[in-house]
C-alpha cells in the first residue's frame, strides 16, 4: 500500500492517544467526582480505558506495520498462503475470555454499590420530575410525607454532606432521568413507578441536577441546582423553607395531582 | 456473473433502448424481478435518503457549533418567524428524523437490500433470488415508508420529535412532543412498512442461499460477505415481528387509545391522560428486543465485505475463516439477550441489568475474536492494493476498533456508560462508526466484481 496512506492510518492510534493525553488538561473530562461510591465507577473507567487502548493501540501499529512492510510494489517475494494457525487461534480466544470473565466479575461489586445494596435511612426527600423541572418535596418537620408540613421546593436539591441520602423518583408525565455528574448517580424517573436513588457526597458546594433522557423540546433546559451542605445548613435551610411557606398560607408549589 | 434472463441493464438500455415498449421498459427497470435491477433501486433511493439524512445532520451540526445563531439561507426559508433560528422543537424533529432516516432508511436498505440482492445470486452462483416476485415486492413496500416519512415532514406540529427510540410516553400522549400528533402516527406507520420490506427480504435471502448454492459451494465455502448477509436475513427474521408487534401497539395506543404503555395518572401539560394501566418499560423492553439484533443487521454484511475485500486485495485466504464463521453466529445468538444492556438506567431491576452485564461482556468475545485477530493477520500478507477500492477497508478497521464492536468497547459500556456523562461521545462514536461501513460498501461497489471472481 502507499506510504502515504500507511501513515495516514499511523496517525489514528497517534492522534486518538494524543486526543486522550490532551484532554484531561483541557477540561474535556470526568467532572469532579464528590461521592463515597464514585471512585469504584472512574476507577473501572481507567482500568478499561488502559486495557482496552493497549489493545486498540498495538492492533493499529499492527496493521501500519503489515501495511508499510509488505507493500506490494518494493515486496519482491512471492506471496505464501497459510491457512490459519490452531494454536494461535485457541490462544487468542482464550486470552480475551479470561479477560472478559475477569471484568464481568470485577465490576459486580461497583454495580450492586449503586443500584442494589439500598441504605437502611429513611426517604429525605422526594423528586417528582415534570416537562421540564424538578419538583422536590421534604417530609416536613413530622418526618413524614402527604402532611401539611411537606416543604416543597423546585429544582433546588439540598442534601447534607457526608450522610447516606435516600432519594424517590418519581416522574408525571413522561420519561426523565436524574442524573448528578458529579456524584456519578444517573436514574431515570418512569411515570407509574417510585424508584429508589441513594448516594453520600463528601464534599459541599453546588452541583449540577440535569435531565439525561429526551423529554420533549425543552429537554435542554431541564437543569436544577444541588446543594451540599453542612447538618446544620442543611436543617437551618430546610427550617427557613418551611417557614417561608408557611408565612404565605399556602404551599409554594401546589400539587397538581 | 452473468443473469440469462434478463440483460444486463447498461447494456441492455444501450441495445434495446429506441424501440422498447413501454410495457417492457416498465418490467425491466422499475417492476423488475431481477435481483440486480432490484439491487441498483434499493442502492439509489437509499442514496437519495442518504442525502436527506444528511442534511438533517448539518441542521443538527449547525446549532452545535453556533448555538442560537441564525441559519444562513435554509433559516430564511425555513423559520423567518424566529429570526431563521433552529428551535428547540424544529431540533428535536431534526435529531430523531436523522437517526430514523439513516437506521431504517439507509444502512439496513443498503446492506441488505442493495448488497444482499445484487450480490447474493452472484457470490453463490444461482441465477436469481429464490422469490424474484417477492424480491420486487420488498423494494415497492418500501414506498409507502419514504412517502409516508417524507409526508409527515409537512403535517402540522412536523415530523417526529420523540427520539428515533420513539419511547412512551413521550412518543404516545398527545400534546407531549410538538410533533406528537400526526406526525408520530406517520412514523410508525411508515416503520411498518420498513418491516414488511425487510421481512419479505429477509425470507428471500435466507432461502436463496440455503437452496440455490452451486454445486460444490457448500456452506463453508461461502464468501464472508454472504455469510454476513445471511445471518443479517436471520436476525431480521426472528427480531423484526416484535418491534413490528411493538409498533402495533404503539399505533393502537395513539389512535385508538389502548394503553399498552400507558400508565395511571399521567399529567401532561396540566391535563390528565384517560388511558391507563400500561407499563413504559414494555416498549424499551421490545424496541432494543430489535434494535439491538439491529446492530448485527447494519454491520454483519459490511465485515463480512471488509473481510473479502481485504483477503482478496492481500491475495491470502482470509486467516481463521472458520473461527470467523462461527464468531458471527455466536454474535447473532448472543444478540438476542444483551438487548438490556440499553436500559442499565431505565428502571428495570437492577438484578436483571447485572444479567444483561453478563451477557453483554460475553457477546465481546466473538466480536473481539472477530476484529482484533482475523484482519490484521489477514494484512499481514503482501498487500499489493494501490486500487481505491480496497483504501476504505483498512479505514473501517481503524474506525471500528476505535468506536464500536469488541474488546474495546463493550465493558466500558457495561458498567459505566450510562452513569458517566459521556453519552454523547458514545452517540457520535457509533455513528462514526457506522459511517464507515456504508463509505466503504459503497466505495467497493467497483471492486466487488473482481473482488468476488479473485
Amino acid at each position: 500500500m502507499n506510504k502515504f496512506w500507511c501513515l495516514l492510518f499511523l496517525a489514528v492510534p497517534v492522534l486518538g492517544v494524543a486526543a486522550f493525553a490532551w484532554a484531561p488538561g483541557a477540561g474535556y473530562w470526568l467532572p469532579r467526582d464528590i461521592s463515597d461510591h464514585g471512585w469504584q465507577i472512574d476507577h473501572l473507567f481507567y482500568f478499561v480505558l488502559t486495557l482496552t487502548g493497549a489493545v486498540f493501540v498495538a492492533t493499529e501499529l499492527a496493521l501500519f506495520w503489515f501495511a508499510w512492510k509488505y507493500d506490494g510494489r518494493t515486496n519482491t517475494q512471492p506471496v505464501r498462503f497459510t491457512h490459519g494457525s490452531h494454536d494461535v487461534e485457541v490462544l487468542w480466544t482464550l486470552a480475551p475470555a479470561a479477560t472478559l470473565v475477569f471484568i464481568a466479575i470485577y465490576q459486580m461489586n461497583a454495580w450492586a454499590d449503586v443500584k442494589m445494596r439500598q441504605p437502611d435511612v429513611p426517604v429525605l426527600a422526594e423528586v417528582t420530575a415534570r416537562q421540564f423541572e424538578w419538583r422536590i418535596r421534604y417530609p416536613g418537620a413530622d418526618g413524614r410525607f402527604d402532611t401539611l408540613d411537606d416543604v416543597h421546593v423546585v429544582n433546588d436539591l439540598h442534601v447534607p454532606v457526608d450522610r447516606d441520602i435516600l432519594i424517590t423518583l418519581k416522574s408525571q408525565d413522561v420519561l426523565h432521568s436524574f442524573f448528578l455528574p458529579n456524584l456519578r448517580i444517573k436514574q431515570d424517573a418512569v411515570p407509574g413507578m417510585k424508584i429508589p436513588v441513594w448516594f453520600r457526597a463528601r464534599d459541599v458546594g453546588e452541583f449540577d441536577l440535569v435531565c439525561a433522557e429526551l423529554c420533549g423540546w425543552g429537554h435542554y433546559k431541564m437543569k436544577g441546582r444541588l446543594t451540599v451542605q453542612s447538618a446544620s445548613a442543611f436543617e437551618q435551610w430546610l427550617a427557613e423553607t418551611a417557614a417561608a411557606q408557611e408565612a404565605t398560607q399556602e404551599p409554594e408549589v401546589e400539587e397538581s395531582e | 456473473m452473468s443473469s440469462p434472463a434478463v440483460p444486463h441493464p447498461h447494456a441492455g438500455a444501450a441495445a434495446a433502448a429506441p424501440a422498447m415498449p413501454v410495457a417492457k421498459f416498465l418490467a425491466t427497470y422499475v417492476f423488475s424481478r431481477d435481483h440486480k435491477v432490484i439491487g441498483l433501486q434499493f442502492l439509489f433511493s437509499t442514496l437519495l435518503w442518504f442525502i436527506v439524512g444528511g442534511l438533517l445532520a448539518l441542521a443538527v451540526r449547525w446549532q452545535l457549533a453556533f448555538p442560537w445563531q441564525g441559519m444562513p439561507i435554509v433559516g430564511r426559508l425555513l423559520f423567518s418567524a424566529e429570526g431563521n433560528q433552529i428551535s428547540p422543537e424544529f431540533y428535536t424533529m431534526l435529531f430523531t428524523m436523522h437517526a430514523t432516516v439513516m437506521i431504517f432508511f439507509v444502512i439496513i436498505p443498503i446492506l441488505a437490500g442493495a448488497f444482499g440482492n445484487f450480490l447474493i445470486p452472484l457470490m453463490i452462483g444461482a441465477d436469481d433470488m429464490a422469490f424474484p416476485t417477492l424480491n420486487m415486492l420488498s423494494y415497492w413496500v418500501m414506498w409507502p415508508a419514504f412517502v409516508l416519512m417524507t409526508i409527515s415532514f409537512f403535517v402540522p406540529g412536523g415530523a417526529s420529535a420523540a427520539g428515533w427510540t420513539g419511547y412512551p410516553p413521550l412518543s404516545v400522549t398527545h400534546g407531549a412532543a410538538p410533533a406528537s400528533h400526526a406526525g408520530q402516527t406517520l412514523w410508525v406507520l411508515a416503520l411498518v412498512f420498513v418491516g414488511i420490506s425487510s421481512m419479505m427480504g429477509s425470507v428471500n435471502y435466507m432461502t436463496t442461499i440455503i437452496q440455490m448454492r452451486a454445486p460444490g459451494m457448500t456452506m463453508f465455502r461461502l464468501p464472508m460477505t454472504i455469510w454476513g448477509m445471511f445471518i443479517t436475513a436471520v436476525l431480521q427474521a426472528f427480531a423484526l415481528p416484535v418491534l413490528t408487534a411493538a409498533l402495533f401497539m404503539q399505533l393502537l395506543d395513539r389512535t385508538v387509545r389502548t394503553g399498552f404503555f400507558i400508565p395511571e395518572g399521567l399529567v401532561i401539560n396540566n391535563e390528565g391522560v384517560a388511558a391507563g394501566g400500561g407499563q413504559p418499560l414494555l416498549w424499551q423492553h421490545l424496541f432494543w428486543f430489535y434494535s439491538h439484533p439491529a446492530v448485527y443487521i447494519m454491520i454483519l454484511p459490511a465485515m463480512g465485505m471488509v473481510s473479502d475485500i481485504i483477503s482478496c486485495f492481500a491475495r491470502k485466504p482470509l486467516f481463521g475463516y472458520k473461527p470467523m464463521v462461527y464468531s458471527i453466529c455466536g454474535i447473532a445468538g448472543l444478540g438476542f439477550i444483551v438487548w438490556g444492556h440499553h436500559m442499565f438506567m431505565s428502571g428495570m431491576n437492577p438484578a436483571l441489568g447485572a444479567m444483561f452485564m453478563v451477557s453483554t461482556i460475553m457477546i465481546a468475545l466473538p466480536s473481539a475474536v472477530r476484529h482484533s485477530t482475523g484482519w490484521p493477520r489477514c494484512g499481514a500478507a503482501r498487500s499489493s492494493s494501490r486500487r481505491p477500492c480496497c483504501l476504505p477497508c483498512p479505514s473501517y478497521r481503524c474506525s471500528s476498533s476505535v468506536g464500536c464492536p469488541g474488546f474495546s468497547w463493550r465493558p466500558r459500556r457495561s458498567t459505566f456508560s450510562s452513569t458517566i456523562p459521556i453519552s454523547s461521545w458514545r452517540t457520535s462514536t457509533m455513528c462514526c462508526s457506522a459511517a464507515p461501513p456504508s463509505a466503504c460498501s459503497a466505495a467497493s461497489i467497483s471492486g466487488f466484481p473482481r473482488c468476488s471472481a479473485a
